[in-house]
């Protein structure tokens, strides 16, 4: 199996952030009220991620390991910051929804997570290419976490969508339940960690029911997703 | 090398990584501070529009503002900016907002306006922490509940009558939530008397410089 393929398959599945590292569970259960709020946050977290990773993995050389955490702090920080304003400036009613959760993108522990444990030791089209993934994974666990909660809270798919595709998307609301009062639990706080564990669970009872690969049969009993 | 000449070294890429992450964050602060001004004020100008329609005046309203302070009346400690509406030399409304400081979860921050004669010409509100589904149902976007403030006034209807039906008034309390509207009632109110008792001024007084 190539390098290549493996770290793709690390990301959206095996290693999710969202579903089975559990890092940056702070926004993932806090943002993903509606399918919007969840593609919004995704998508910046996305572009961090990848965005850092390249810039950790260039600099990786340079770079001594007593300055290392700084410096990356340091990058991670000014990303975010270039994302926060780009998002102001362009997406300003999405930005003032999604608020403290922008600027909190610093604190999301998978960003410094990637940094250090792959992009600061490989080169920087795989560290691109990780970062990419990871960021992938998490917008996509948000995404599902989101349309769970929109579907049960509120009856329907991508209301507000013109918030961040402009007003062309305004007729792209998908009303699944017409006339749903919505079931309340789904959108209040309790709503997310109940949605999360579900997916998780769900994601478990799947790999469970998989046929596990013959030819790799040592590390069937060495799942990270124990740790 | 000697470990005076590798601390400097690390001390040397550290400042050299704040410098470039430094330009990297005031560079993207020049290109977009005009745009993030521009997008603030449009969102501001389009909530003034939700209570007050942009053709009853023709002045700038974001420009004619005057600062108001009623820790009681308007529910808040802060001054707060009212925005003055002209149509020519004639005063058509004031915009400003107030605090409902007896939310169901905390302040709810109402947008109110009153045109010159003391009739409101809209209620909106700016923000709130309501739950969700119940008392939430203030918001334009979940139901028409607020907008049947414009038109009142502090005599239509009778003083008596200012209060949700519960408590024997006209306004409808919501399924599972009576303390959000009876607040939001109460708020609004409170600001009609604000206006009453300042009107006097507060189309006289010189505009803030902003």
């Amino acid at each position: 199996m190539s390098a290549t393929s493996d770290i793709i398959r690390n990301g959206l599945w095996t290693n999710n952030p969202g579903l089975v590292q559990l890092l940056g569970l702070c926004p993932l259960l806090a943002v993903s009220n509606s399918v919007v709020n969840a593609l919004g946050l995704g998508l910046a977290t996305l572009l961090v991620l990848t965005a850092s990773n390249i810039a950790v993995s260039a600099i990786r050389d340079v770079v001594r390991d007593e300055i290392r955490i700084p410096v990356f702090v340091l990058v991670i920080a000014a990303f975010v910051t270039t994302v926060e304003l780009a998002m102001n400036a362009w997406l300003h009613e999405l930005y003032t929804i999604l608020g403290i959760f922008i600027p909190l993108i610093v604190t999301n522990c998978a960003i410094i997570g990637r940094a250090e444990a792959f992009a600061s030791r490989n080169p920087v089209a795989h560290a691109a290419l990780d970062g990419f993934m990871m960021g992938l994974g998490f917008a996509l666990a948000l995404l599902a976490l989101g349309a769970l909660r929109e579907l049960l809270g509120a009856g329907t798919l991508l209301a507000d969508a013109e918030l961040l595709f402009g007003p062309v998307a305004e007729s792209w609301t998908i009303t699944v339940i017409p006339e749903f009062r919505g079931f309340l639990l789904a959108i209040l706080p309790p709503g997310a960690f109940i949605g999360l564990a579900l997916l998780i669970a769900a994601k478990n009872a799947w790999e469970r029911r998989q046929p596990k690969p013959a030819a790799q049969p040592t590390t069937a009993g060495a799942e990270p997703d124990a740790a | 090398m000697s470990i005076r000449r590798q601390m400097a070294v690390s001390a040397g890429l550290l400042a050299l990584f704040a410098v470039i992450g430094g330009v990297l964050v005031a560079g993207t602060e020049t290109l977009t501070r005009d745009r993030i001004i521009e997008q603030q004020r449009a969102a501001l100008r389009a909530t003034l529009n939700e209570v007050l329609p942009a053709d009853r005046y023709t002045n700038t309203l974001l420009d004619d503002t005057v600062t108001l302070s009623d820790p009681d009346l308007l529910g808040t400690d802060e001054p707060v900016i009212g925005y003055r509406a002209w149509l020519g030399d004639e005063p058509v409304a004031l915009l400003f907002p107030v605090v409902a400081p007896d939310g169901y979860s905390g302040d709810i921050r109402l947008l109110i306006g009153v045109d010159a004669d003391g009739v409101l010409t809209g209620v909106r509100v700016l923000d709130h922490r309501e739950t969700p589904g119940l008392g939430d149902a203030i918001e334009t976007r979940r139901g028409d509940w607020i907008r049947q403030f414009a038109g009142l006034s502090l005599d239509q209807p009778p003083a008596a009558q200012w209060k949700v039906r519960k408590d024997g008034g006209q306004f409808d309390q919501f399924a599972g939530a009576t303390i959000t509207p009876r607040a939001v009632v109460k708020a609004v109110r409170k600001a009609l008397v604000f206006f009453e008792q300042n009107q006097n001024l507060l189309f006289t007084q010189p505009p803030t410089s902003p």
